[in-house]
């Protein structure tokens, strides 16, 4: 081991602190003006839009929701409902479907995976007219089940799944699960669910991100107010009426922020390990 | 040998229903109802009738040939081109410090946490915050740009079409950063570390190291995140929806938002929508089977083959024994 440092060494390094210091500010910058000015009056903000101090506004800039399309209550319930609800539908099915792929010799075992692998891809954008229609047609707009119900065929995390139990899978398990007479939904229930519980963990926490921050599909179905999701009420901050309450603007950002920074910095490493993993495809 | 006992061969096909059902009805058949309704004259709010068109393909004719619908294209590859080259950059030269194991960077799992932080938020409120701090007269980025006297004046930044463009493409590319840099981290950590270890041996620099060992084992994960990237970017809707609305006169307007605003603006233009919806359709299908080209297992092909040819030459072994005897 070599210990001495070359000049070219401690430029190298400095250098990267720097550029990493200068990403972290702006990572954190818009956040931190964005939480102040949560706080601060809008003739505060309007004399000067950046400030380290927070104020004392944050009660009048709540009152201002009073009545009006952001109500942060109704929205992070129907979030919250909506994110639970496809979130359980999704992992618990996909998790099913995965053990179909991977515990089972069937013929069309093979081509059932490549189906999977190919429509992984497909984003929801493409197909959103047709499935608009057809949930017009049966009256489910204004509904949280087609927001939930489809999670249960939820390709990519059917494949992140798989992935996990080839590895963690051994055919012994069911086997001995067999000889002491448990039926083969038992075992999957009883002895598969819990060897999953890591991958169960960290796929319930993207889904359950993915589905609270959708907008495009919330945004076409959901048209009573009592109804809209924490992103579609956000949407309506650009609205008329908050155009002179710019420190409400602020605060109603904040309140949509708040409850995914707490998810985020509580559970960071597995989510940094989960996208790891996520990238590792092969 | 020869297995005893009861074949599970059925389970594989149950377990697999939920997720068949689901799929047909929530994925196969909007995606067939799209297709037809591109075929129709579906159109106007509320309603749910419709018949063939005389003219069959007039809705992609009229699509292909609407101004708007090119200037959308250009825009949505325009804006992911000025997102994803700086982005791709800048992860793999934030890849090569966190895996140089000769300069070690202090505080990589704090960077990591903070330079990923923005891809959870919800891209509403990022596009609703970034469009309150480039507000005008005042704002944050015009308070800022007085502190350094970069200017005397207010700018209205978002009346620019290009700075407009820009900061949709820089918000694009600030989400995804950390995203990607932890993918190719992980990639690098996935080569074999003989080949670092040999590389050193033979007296490599750093740079040598990465420019000939890293960057050529990391190609396939460079590739899926290549192709991740473009589908996201060819179906980039809420950022520049919400952030000016396409605007300003068009400059954001995405492929998506073209789609939105031609079903639920205006004259509720389903069967147009429907149309530009297959078109771009067929182009994310066709990269989808690009990567899936790309991404085969190609271990796990090869050991069937291997499989059967040894089969073969086993049943072909047992014949000949068989004739022999």
């Amino acid at each position: 081991m070599r210990h001495e440092k070359t000049a070219g060494q401690r430029i190298y390094k400095t250098i990267a602190y720097i550029v990493c210091v200068f990403l972290t500010i702006l990572s954190i910058i818009p956040f931190w003006i964005m939480f102040v000015n949560a706080t601060r009056s809008t003739p505060e903000i309007q004399q000067s839009a950046i400030s380290l101090i927070p104020s004392k506004y944050l009660q009048n800039n709540f009152a201002v929701f009073e009545g009006k399309s952001f109500d942060p209550l109704v929205g992070f319930l129907n979030s919250l409902i909506i994110s639970v609800g496809a979130t359980t539908l999704s992992i618990y099915f996909s998790s099913l479907t995965a053990y179909a792929l991977v515990a089972y010799q069937w013929r069309l075992r093979q081509p059932f995976f490549a189906f999977i692998m190919a429509v992984m891809m497909i984003p929801t954008q493409v197909t959103s007219i047709g499935f608009y229609q057809m949930m017009y047609r049966i009256g489910w707009t204004n509904s949280f089940l087609p927001l939930i119900i489809p999670a249960i065929a939820s390709p990519a995390i059917v494949f992140f799944m798989r992935q996990y139990l080839l590895g963690a899978l051994h055919l012994d398990i069911i086997n001995s699960g067999r000889i002491d007479g448990a039926g083969e939904f038992h075992i999957f229930n009883r002895i598969i669910l819990p060897i999953m519980k890591p991958a169960l963990a960290t796929q319930a926490i993207f889904a359950f991100v993915a589905n609270w921050n959708n907008f495009f599909m919330p945004s076409i179905l959901l048209t009573d107010r009592a109804k809209h999701t924490m992103p579609i009420m956000v949407s309506q901050l650009r609205g008329d009426i908050y155009k002179t309450e710019l420190g409400s603007i602020y605060l109603g950002l904040s309140l949509t922020v708040l409850p995914l920074f707490i998810v985020y910095f509580a559970l960071s490493k597995y989510i940094i390990a989960g996208v790891a993993l996520g990238g590792v495809k092969e | 040998m020869r297995r005893k006992g009861v074949s599970y061969a059925k389970y594989g096909y149950i377990f697999s229903i939920p997720f068949v059902l689901a799929y047909l009805a929530f994925n196969f058949l909007p995606t067939l109802y799209t297709l037809i309704l591109g075929f129709t004259d579906m159109k106007g709010l509320g309603k749910t009738d419709f018949k063939f068109l005389d003219d069959i393909f007039q809705n992609f004719k009229l699509i292909l040939r609407n101004p708007s619908f090119i200037t959308s294209i250009k825009n949505t590859l325009g804006i992911w081109i000025a997102n994803f080259i700086p982005q791709i950059l800048l992860a793999l030269l934030l890849t090569a410090w966190f895996t140089n194991n000769r300069n070690k960077i202090k505080g990589q799992g704090f960077f990591k946490v903070v330079f990923y932080m923005p891809n959870i938020i919800t891209a509403a409120t990022i596009a609703i915050l970034f469009d309150a701090i480039f507000s005008y007269p005042t704002g944050p980025m015009n308070s800022l740009f007085q502190f350094f006297g970069l200017s005397e004046t207010p700018i209205f930044f978002l009346i620019n079409k290009n700075t407009t463009r820009g900061i949709v493409a820089f918000i694009q590319f600030w989400m995804w950063y950390g995203n990607t840099m932890i993918v190719l981290i992980a990639g690098v950590l996935g080569i074999n570390p003989e080949l670092f270890e040999a590389s050193e041996i033979d007296g490599a620099t750093s740079r040598q190291t990465f420019f000939n060992v890293t960057l050529p084992n990391l190609r396939t994960i460079l590739l899926y995140t290549l192709i991740t990237s473009l589908i996201g970017g060819l179906s980039m809707y809420d950022i520049p929806r919400l952030f000016q609305n396409g605007g300003p006169d068009n400059a954001t307007l995405t492929i998506t938002v073209f789609i939105y605003n031609q079903a639920f603006q205006g004259s509720y233009l389903y069967n147009r929508a429907a149309a530009a919806s297959l078109l771009l359709f067929i182009i994310i299908a066709l990269a989808s089977s690009f990567i899936f080209f790309i991404l085969r297992d190609k271990d796990a092909i090869a050991l069937r083959k291997m499989e059967k040819k040894l089969r073969k030459e086993y049943k072909k072994a047992q014949k000949s024994k068989g004739g022999v005897v």
